[in-house]
C-alpha cells in the first residue's frame, strides 16, 4: 500500500480512496470477463447480458478515477512515489476500461454464438480464458500488494497467451476449411479469441505500470511476444502494434 | 573528479546504477569536499561533498535549518561575515581553493555573485545600482563604458524595456519583481562565473516568479547557477540537478527528474512528498 503518513491527512484519504476505486474497478472487470467466458462456454445468454450491463459501471468508475487524478494533480502536485501512484492509477484505469470493453464484446458475440449450432473450437476458449483471468488477478494483486516480482512474472508470461491464440487460430481455420457452414460461428469465435488475447496485452500494460510504480524503473528490454508471422495473422501489423502501445 | 568516486559516506546518487556516473556533472565549476560549517559549537553542515556543474542550475532543497543556505554561503565565503562561523573543508572554484589565505575575497565575490531572498537594491538610482560593482572593480573607465554595461546588464536581466526611461529613478521605486531582476542585473554587471540565489522568488508573486525562472533558464547559457528554494515545484522547473539536505547532511543528489520521480533515499522521498513529521 501507498504509505499513508502525509502531513496533510486529507491527501492520505484521497490516496486511499483512489486505491479503493482501482480495486473496485479491477473487481468489476474480473467479474465481467469471467462472466463473458462463462456465457460462451455454458451457452447462457442471460449471463452475457448481465456482463454487458456491468460495463456501464466500469466506465463510470474510470470517469471517477480520471476526475480524482486530475483533482490530485491540481491540488497536491504529487511527487516521487505519490506521483508514480497517481500516474499509474490513471494508466491502469484506462487499461481496465479497455478490458471491460473487450469483455463486453465477447459477451455480445456469445449471445450470437448461442443462437448458432455449437462449434468445436469453443472447447479451447475456457483454457485461454482461465490463463488470462489468472493474469488479470495476478497483476491486480501485484498492484495492490506493491509486489514488483509478481508484476514482472505477469509481464513475462504474455507469450503463453499469444501461443494459445495462435493455436486456436490455426485450429479454427481447419474447421472452417472442413465445413464451410461453420464459418459464421468460427469467425465470431476468432474475434472472441482476439479479444481475449488483447485483454492479455492490457494485463501486460498494467504489469509495466505497476512495476514502474513500485520500483521507479521501467522494465528493461522489449516485450516477450509470440505473434503469428505477418502473413498468416488476422489484423494488420499496425493493428497489433496499436494494441500493445 | 565526480561525486561517484567518493566512496563511503557519499550521499545516494539518484539514477545511478551499477557504478555508472551520476547524471552529467560536465566539468564541475565548483567542488566541495568534506565541507563542514560550525556556528560556535553547533555543527551546521557535516561532511558535504558536492559538485556544481558548469552552466547548470543546481537546486538545493531541504527543510528549514537543514544547512542548504549555509552551504550556499560557503561558495562565496559569505559565512566569513557571520560571527562565530567556522568553515572547514575543501571548496574550489575552477580547482582553486577559495579558502586559501592568499585569495582575495572581494575578487571571489565578483566571480561568485549572489542574489538574496528579499530584493535589496541600494538606495540609489537604477543606473548607480548597476555601475557600483563594475566601478569598484575598475571595470569601467568612461561614461560610455558605464552606459554600455547598464544596458547590457539590464537587457540580460530582462529589465531594460521597463527601466530604460527611468534609469535615474531610485531602484527602490521598482516593483518587487523588478527589484529582484535589478539585483540580478547588478550581480551580472561584474560578469561573474557563478550566481548564487537564496530563495530569490519567495517574496514575489507568481508572475514575477515566472519571469525570474525564465531568466534563470536564459542565464544558464552563460553562468553557473546555484539556487536555494523552498518550492519543490520551482526546483523541479528550473534546475538540472537537485541536492537534498537534511540536518546538515547532504542526503541525496541527482538529476532533478530522478530526485522528483524516483528518489533513492527514504528521507528525500518523505520530504518531497510531504511526509516529514
Amino acid at each position: 500500500m501507498q504509505s499513508s503518513d502525509h502531513i496533510v491527512t486529507s491527501f492520505d484519504q484521497e490516496i486511499t480512496s483512489l486505491n479503493e476505486m482501482i480495486a473496485r474497478m479491477g473487481g468489476q472487470v474480473e467479474a465481467g470477463f469471467a462472466g463473458a467466458v462463462e456465457a460462451l462456454t455454458k451457452r447462457n445468454s442471460e449471463i452475457a447480458n448481465r456482463t454487458i450491463a456491468r460495463d456501464v459501471e466500469v466506465d463510470q468508475l474510470e470517469e471517477a478515477i480520471n476526475d480524482a487524478v486530475i483533482n490530485m494533480l491540481v491540488r497536491r502536485q504529487p511527487m516521487a512515489d505519490d506521483l508514480r501512484f497517481v500516474f499509474s492509477a490513471l494508466k491502469i484505469a484506462g487499461d481496465l476500461e479497455r478490458i471491460g470493453d473487450h469483455a463486453k464484446n465477447i459477451a455480445k458475440r456469445a449471445v450470437t454464438l448461442n443462437s448458432l449450432p455449437r462449434i468445436e473450437p469453443v472447447g479451447s476458449i475456457p483454457r485461454m480464458g482461465r490463463a488470462v483471468q489468472r493474469r488479470i488477478k495476478d497483476v491486480l494483486d501485484a498492484f495492490n500488494e506493491r509486489n514488483a516480482t509478481k508484476a514482472m512474472a505477469v509481464w513475462e508470461s504474455d507469450t503463453e497467451i499469444d501461443n494459445m491464440y495462435n493455436s486456436l487460430f490455426r485450429e479454427t481455420l481447419t474447421y472452417m476449411a472442413e465445413d464451410p457452414r461453420s464459418i459464421t460461428g468460427c469467425t465470431h469465435l476468432l474475434f472472441i479469441a482476439k479479444n481475449i488475447e488483447r485483454i492479455g496485452d492490457h494485463a501486460t500494460n498494467i504489469a509495466e505500470v505497476a512495476y514502474f510504480l513500485i520500483t521507479g524503473e521501467k522494465i528493461e528490454g522489449g516485450r516477450p511476444r509470440g505473434d503469428l508471422d505477418e502473413t498468416s495473422s488476422y489484423g494488420t501489423p499496425a493493428e497489433r502494434t496499436d494494441a500493445r502501445a | 573528479m565526480s561525486l561517484a568516486e567518493t566512496e563511503g559516506a557519499a550521499p545516494a546518487q539518484s539514477g545511478q546504477q551499477g557504478g555508472e556516473a551520476a547524471p552529467a556533472v560536465n566539468e564541475p565549476k565548483m567542488t566541495a569536499r568534506d565541507a563542514n560549517v560550525y556556528y560556535g559549537d553547533a555543527h551546521a553542515l557535516k561532511q558535504v561533498d558536492l559538485d556544481i556543474g558548469t552552466n547548470e542550475v543546481t537546486s538545493l532543497i531541504g527543510p528549514s535549518g537543514c544547512g542548504k543556505s549555509t552551504f550556499l554561503r560557503c561558495l562565496n565565503r559569505m559565512n566569513d561575515v557571520i560571527d562565530g562561523c567556522r568553515v572547514v573543508g575543501d571548496i574550489r572554484l575552477d580547482e582553486e581553493d577559495i579558502y586559501h589565505p592568499s585569495l582575495d575575497v572581494v575578487q571571489l565575490r565578483a566571480r561568485v555573485g549572489m542574489v538574496f531572498q528579499k530584493p535589496n537594491p541600494f538606495p540609489k538610482s537604477i543606473y548607480e545600482n548597476i555601475v557600483y560593482g563594475p566601478r569598484i572593480h575598475g571595470m569601467v573607465n568612461s561614461k560610455g563604458d558605464m552606459d554600455e554595461i547598464v544596458e547590457s546588464s539590464l537587457r540580460r536581466a530582462g529589465l531594460w524595456e521597463e527601466a530604460k526611461d527611468r534609469l535615474e529613478e531610485p531602484g527602490t521605486g521598482l516593483s518587487g519583481g523588478q527589484q529582484q531582476r535589478l539585483c540580478i542585473a547588478r550581480a551580472i554587471a561584474v560578469n561573474p562565473e557563478v550566481i548564487l540565489m537564496d530563495e530569490p522568488c519567495s517574496a514575489l508573486d507568481p508572475i514575477a516568479t515566472s519571469r525570474i525562472e525564465e531568466l534563470i533558464d536564459e542565464l544558464r547559457q552563460n553562468f553557473t547557477i546555484v539556487i536555494v528554494t523552498h518550492s519543490m515545484q520551482q526546483a523541479a522547473r528550473v534546475s538540472q540537478r537537485t541536492a537534498f539536505f537534511h540536518l546538515g547532511i547532504l542526503v541525496e543528489v541527482g538529476s532533478t527528474e530522478d530526485i522528483f520521480t524516483n528518489p533513492k533515499d527514504k528521507r528525500t522521498q518523505d520530504y518531497i512528498t510531504g511526509r516529514f513529521g
